[in-house]
């Protein structure tokens, strides 16, 4: 045995596929003895892949899955002391409940040492009689509370039946690690609420390390001890139910657990931030001028009087949910989401109050600019406070422009893109800097420059709207440098806005 | 202008089958019965059947037929199995085509397909006719092979991989997992394939003509009583192997009747 309490620890684990995706990355986790841990993550993040690689269905690609320290990563399903209750369930069709859950005890051999006639001792592997069998079965239906339910045929069992001979069956074996994959999926509401909370009953009284793969956030927070948030085939944040809630480590983590409001902000000050348009108080310290996101959870905005609010917005809906309101407010150009158990008057005009603990930000990660743009008749696009030119060709397939700059798509249509709005979204390294300020787009500040080893990445505010252009570039400028940015037409990428593309 | 509707009742839309229904199944399976139950002269009689259950070499044309089918069905059975297998089971991209390869033999003219099997055979045994029972199974296996294939191809189809996890999951290794699930789960392909392939190789007479096998099995006794306008004796022989057919289908019935209750919850 190792010294630590782990029972199960995955080392840079790395899952490819045939086909060349890759399915879970630089996976690390240790589990201790005991512990409920869920995988959770939007489907095809790697949750399931990685469930499937600790009971042995798919073996990884490189790095190693230790159990009590020795690795086996390489061991078939039947050789690992773990077992899984699957998403359908998969119950025998062609055996009765009883033969179900008898299934893996008619499997087991149990090595007792023997001592024979001369007295010499053997380790033998023998098989559990029926007795024992008959026993461990009646105690597992018992747990389920499916007694007397022996000789029926699984085909004749509702849902969550089926779903609890699933978990009888799996739990029969004792084994040291259960594997749960997405077990509750589907259940009705109300059976899969009594099945979560008869799980983590059974956890309590077994004292089996479970593993719980689900997507559903509200079931994750309610059963474990440990949340592993996946994205991507990464592992976002580890942590227990209230730090992924309260201290969320990305947007990503923070939009996909709970509702939140995510804002794009800037450290104007020593625990300053500013976004919507207004300045607060926040605890986290990150340096000035940083670009942040910042996620405010809808129970944490207070209303308050229109004067008295750091924000002030006109309410546009407010829907009852229960225990709370919902309420949307109009900030601005940004829609603010508010939980409160008081109720706002749509139309009204409301100020709204955020306490700095209330305020969580993190550092943003850049690899793309994004903005909102118009494309104006002469094919060239407005956004960021500035007009570049760019293709629109690129939005339909193998269309041109006419002598006129109307756009010809392939099947010989005239379109007039004129008022279109779009998505344009522009790399980092795909916008250069020029003293002279008639070459470009757009002309601003250099506000940030910081650097990064082999680059230094700059952030370019204008004084119209206070826009930011994120860029990097290997060349030395100073902050507070006026320049101009150009963008070559090539690099502008532009979608249309979702709504766009539904006409 | 008004559209023109056709509609149809139910009962009118069964007429086309109902009239071919009476023509060709009922009016000659009451003459058929009329025949077998009457003598020559038109006098009712259970002679016809008599003379068949005593006689030594009829009871016997029987008993051979059934062993060449059994033969043939299981020989089949160990083709077709292991092949269905893998050509479900495998990753194959082109598992279609090698799927149709196996059943292309069946859109071939049946004829040209035992003549061109009687050459091969005949080169590598110079004498058809000294070989006559292993001529025979050749032959109707190579006949009712894809009969066989695709209820097991498809019964591999069905078959939910996860069932197959959880078998390992549970401790089973590669050999129980095929004996304890894919094996009993595969009975009804089974089934319907052996039915398929077991009932017309019994009273398919034709290949065992065309690869000169000379004893008779009921199906050519039929034919030449019919041969020799004793068409009381060949209605006779025709109700025996309906009747056994019956039993048959009765008893292969049972097994899918229990598997369509399974199939469900798959």
């Amino acid at each position: 045995m190792n010294e630590s309490n782990n029972i199960i620890e995955l080392k840079s684990v790395r899952k490819e596929f045939d086909d060349e995706t890759i399915a879970v990355d630089n996976f690390n986790l240790e589990v201790k003895k005991g512990e409920f841990v869920t995988f959770l993550g939007p489907s095809g993040c790697g949750k399931t892949t990685t469930l499937r690689m600790i009971a042995g269905f798919e073996l990884p690609t490189s790095g190693e899955i230790l159990l009590n320290g020795e690795d086996i990563s390489k061991l078939p399903p039947n050789k690992r002391p773990v077992n899984t209750v699957f998403q359908k369930y998969a119950l025998f069709p062609h055996l009765n409940v009883y033969e179900n859950i008898a299934f893996g005890l008619r499997l087991k051999r149990l090595e007792t040492t023997v001592t024979d006639k001369k007295g010499n001792t053997k380790v033998k592997k023998i098989k559990l009689n029926k007795y024992e069998i008959d026993k461990k079965v009646k105690k597992a239906l018992e747990m389920v509370d499916l007694e007397g339910f022996e000789k029926r045929s699984v085909s004749t069992l509702s849902g969550g039946q089926q779903q609890r001979i699933a978990i009888a069956r799996a739990l029969v074996n004792e084994p040291e690690i259960l594997l749960l994959d997405e077990p509750l999926g589907a259940l009705d509401l109300k059976m899969r609420k009594e099945m979560q909370i008869e799980l983590k009953n059974m956890h309590k009284r077994l004292g089996i390390t479970f593993i719980y793969v689900t997507h559903d956030q509200e079931e994750a927070l309610t059963m474990s001890d440990k949340i592993v948030v996946i994205n991507d085939g990464e592992i976002q944040q580890i942590g227990t139910p209230t730090e992924i809630y309260n201290e969320p480590v990305n947007t990503f983590v923070a939009d996909f657990i709970g509702e939140s409001n995510i804002f794009n902000g800037t450290v104007v000050g020593k625990l300053k931030v500013k976004f919507c348009g207004a300045t607060f108080d926040c605890l986290d310290d990150f340096e000035l001028n940083d670009m942040v996101d910042v996620v405010v959870r809808p129970e944490d905005i207070k209303i308050c009087a229109p004067n008295q609010g750091q924000l002030k917005g006109k309410v546009i809906s407010t829907v009852f949910k229960g225990v709370h309101y919902e309420i949307t407010v109009e900030v601005g150009k940004f829609e603010i989401v508010i939980q409160s158990t008081s109720s706002a008057e749509v139309g009204a005009v409301i100020g709204m109050r955020v306490e700095p603990d209330g305020i969580h930000l993190m550092r943003k990660v850049y690899t793309v600019n994004k903005y909102d743009g118009v494309i104006t008749k002469t094919n060239t696009v407005q956004f960021g406070d500035g007009e570049f030119e760019c293709d629109v060709t690129k939005l339909y397939p193998s269309s041109h422009l006419d002598e006129e700059g109307y756009l010809i798509t392939a099947q010989g249509e005239k379109i007039d893109l004129t008022g279109v709005e779009v998505d344009v979204e522009i790399d980092t390294h795909d916008i250069e800097m020029s003293d002279d300020k008639t070459a470009g787009g757009v002309v601003g500040n250099i506000i940030s420059m910081i650097y990064k080893g082999d680059h230094y990445r700059y952030i370019v505010r204008t004084e119209e709207n206070e826009e930011d252009y994120v860029l990097s570039c290997p060349d030395l400028w100073n902050t507070d440098d006026r320049v101009s940015l150009i963008i070559p037409k090539e690099k502008i990428k532009l979608k249309f806005k979702a709504t766009e593309e539904d006409k | 202008m008004k559209k023109l509707r056709l509609r149809f009742s139910r009962s009118q839309l069964c007429l086309p089958y109902a009239v071919f229904l009476i023509l060709f199944v009922i009016v000659p399976l009451i003459v058929i019965l009329y025949y077998a139950f009457t003598n020559g002269q038109g006098h009712f009689t259970f002679d016809n059947f008599k003379s068949f259950f005593t006689n030594a070499n009829t009871i016997g044309t029987l008993l051979y037929s059934l062993y060449l089918a059994a033969v043939t069905t299981i020989i089949c059975l160990l083709i077709a199995y292991p092949t269905a297998y893998l050509l479900a089971r495998s990753g194959f991209k082109k598992q279609y085509v090698l799927l149709m390869l196996f059943i292309a033999p069946m859109w071939i003219n049946f004829t040209l397909r035992i003549t061109a099997l009687k050459e091969v055979l005949s080169v590598l045994e110079g004498n058809l006719s000294d070989f006559p029972f292993l001529n025979s199974v050749i032959g109707l296996t190579y006949d009712f092979l894809p009969f066989m294939i695709l209820p097991l191809y498809t019964s591999f189809l069905k078959l939910d991989k996860s069932l197959l996890e959880a078998a390992s999951d549970l401790g089973a290794n590669k050999f129980f997992v095929f004996l304890q699930v894919t094996l009993p789960l595969s009975v009804p392909g089974i089934v319907s394939g052996v039915t398929m392939v077991l009932l017309p190789s019994m009273t398919n007479c034709v290949v065992l003509e065309m690869l000169y096998n000379k004893t008779y099995i009921p199906g050519s006794l039929i034919d030449s009583y019919f041969k020799a306008f004793d068409w009381n004796r060949g209605s006779m022989i025709s109700i025996v192997l309906l009747i056994i057919i019956f039993i048959v289908t009765l008893v292969t019935n049972r097994f899918s009747d229990k598997d369509g209750e399974r199939r469900t919850i798959l």
